[in-house]
C-alpha cells in the first residue's frame, strides 16, 4: 500500500508520529472523470490508534491530505463510508464534509 | 423530509442554547427569534430538560442553558425524543404485506435508513460549525465575485 500510494504524484499516504511513534495514517489520491466527475481528491482510508484519540490526530491529518490534494489541483474532497460507519461518518462531517451529488448502487452477482 | 412542529421547536431551541453556551435565554427570547408559540416552546424545554439537555436557571434574568454534550449529542439524538425517526415498518398498513407492498416498502427503508445514518452522523457542534463554514464560503465567493 505504501508502495503503490506514498510518493507518486497525485497521490499521498501520509503518517502521524507522536514521540517518534507511529500514531495513524490517512490515505488518498486524485482521481479524474470516475463517474462522470472532474478531477478531484479521494480519501479512502483513515487510521488512528485508539490512545491517539481525542488529540486532533486525525483533524491534522486529514487537514494534512487535504492541502496536499489542493496542491495537486482540485478544489473538492470526497470519501465513502459504510451506512452504519457512524463514527467515521461523525468524524468526516466534524471537519466540514458533507453528503455529495453521487449514490452508491449495488446488487450481486447471482 | 419534514419534522413535527415539537420536534422543530426543540431543535430550534437546543441549537439556538448551545450557540449562546456562555448565557441564559428565556423561552419568549426563543420564541420570538422563531416565531414559535411560547406555550408550546416551553413544553418542549420541560421535555428536553428531562432529557438532561437543557436545564433552566432560576433567579433574576432566569431563563435557559443548554447543559448536554454539543460533541456528543445527534440530531437522531434530539429528533427521536419527539417523533420516530425512519422506522418504516413493513406489515404496518393495509397492502404493506402484498408483493407491491414489500416491494415499495423496501424502497421506502432505503431511505429511512439513509435519513438515520445522515442524522446520527451530525452532532450538535458539527451542525453549529457548519453555519461559520457556510459564512466563510459564501464570503469567499463573494470576494471572488467583487474581484
Amino acid at each position: 500500500m505504501f508502495n503503490r500510494y506514498g510518493g507518486r504524484e497525485g497521490r499521498f499516504f501520509l503518517i502521524a508520529e507522536y514521540g517518534g511513534e507511529a500514531c495513524g495514517f490517512i490515505i488518498g489520491e486524485v482521481r479524474a472523470w470516475e463517474f462522470g466527475s472532474p478531477p478531484c481528491g479521494w480519501i479512502f482510508a483513515i487510521g488512528v490508534d485508539p490512545d491517539a484519540r481525542l488529540k486532533k490526530t486525525g483533524s491534522q491529518l486529514f487537514a494534512a491530505i487535504c492541502q496536499r490534494l489542493k496542491d495537486s489541483g482540485v478544489d473538492q474532497v470526497r470519501t465513502m463510508l459504510a451506512r452504519d460507519d457512524s463514527l467515521n461518518m461523525a468524524f468526516f462531517r466534524s471537519q466540514g464534509m458533507m453528503g455529495g451529488p453521487f449514490i452508491q448502487l449495488e446488487m450481486p452477482l447471482d | 423530509m419534514k419534522l413535527q412542529k415539537a420536534t422543530k421547536c426543540a431543535l430550534f431551541a437546543v441549537l439556538e442554547l448551545a450557540n449562546n453556551s456562555d448565557r441564559q435565554l428565556s423561552a419568549t427570547d426563543i420564541a420570538e427569534k422563531y416565531g414559535i408559540s411560547a406555550n408550546h416552546l416551553a413544553k418542549v424545554l420541560r421535555d428536553l430538560g428531562r432529557a438532561g439537555l437543557v436545564e433552566s436557571v432560576r433567579g433574576a434574568g432566569g431563563g435557559y442553558r443548554f447543559s448536554g454534550n454539543a460533541k456528543r449529542t445527534t440530531l437522531y439524538d434530539l429528533i427521536q425524543l419527539f417523533e420516530d425517526v425512519g422506522t418504516t415498518e413493513e406489515g404496518r398498513e393495509d397492502g404493506d404485506m402484498t408483493e407491491i407492498g414489500q416491494a415499495l416498502g423496501r424502497v421506502l427503508s432505503e431511505i429511512d435508513e439513509i435519513a438515520k445514518a445522515t442524522l446520527k452522523s451530525i452532532t450538535i457542534a458539527t451542525l453549529l460549525k457548519t453555519m461559520e463554514w457556510h459564512a466563510h464560503r459564501e464570503k469567499i465567493r463573494q470576494d471572488g465575485t467583487a474581484a
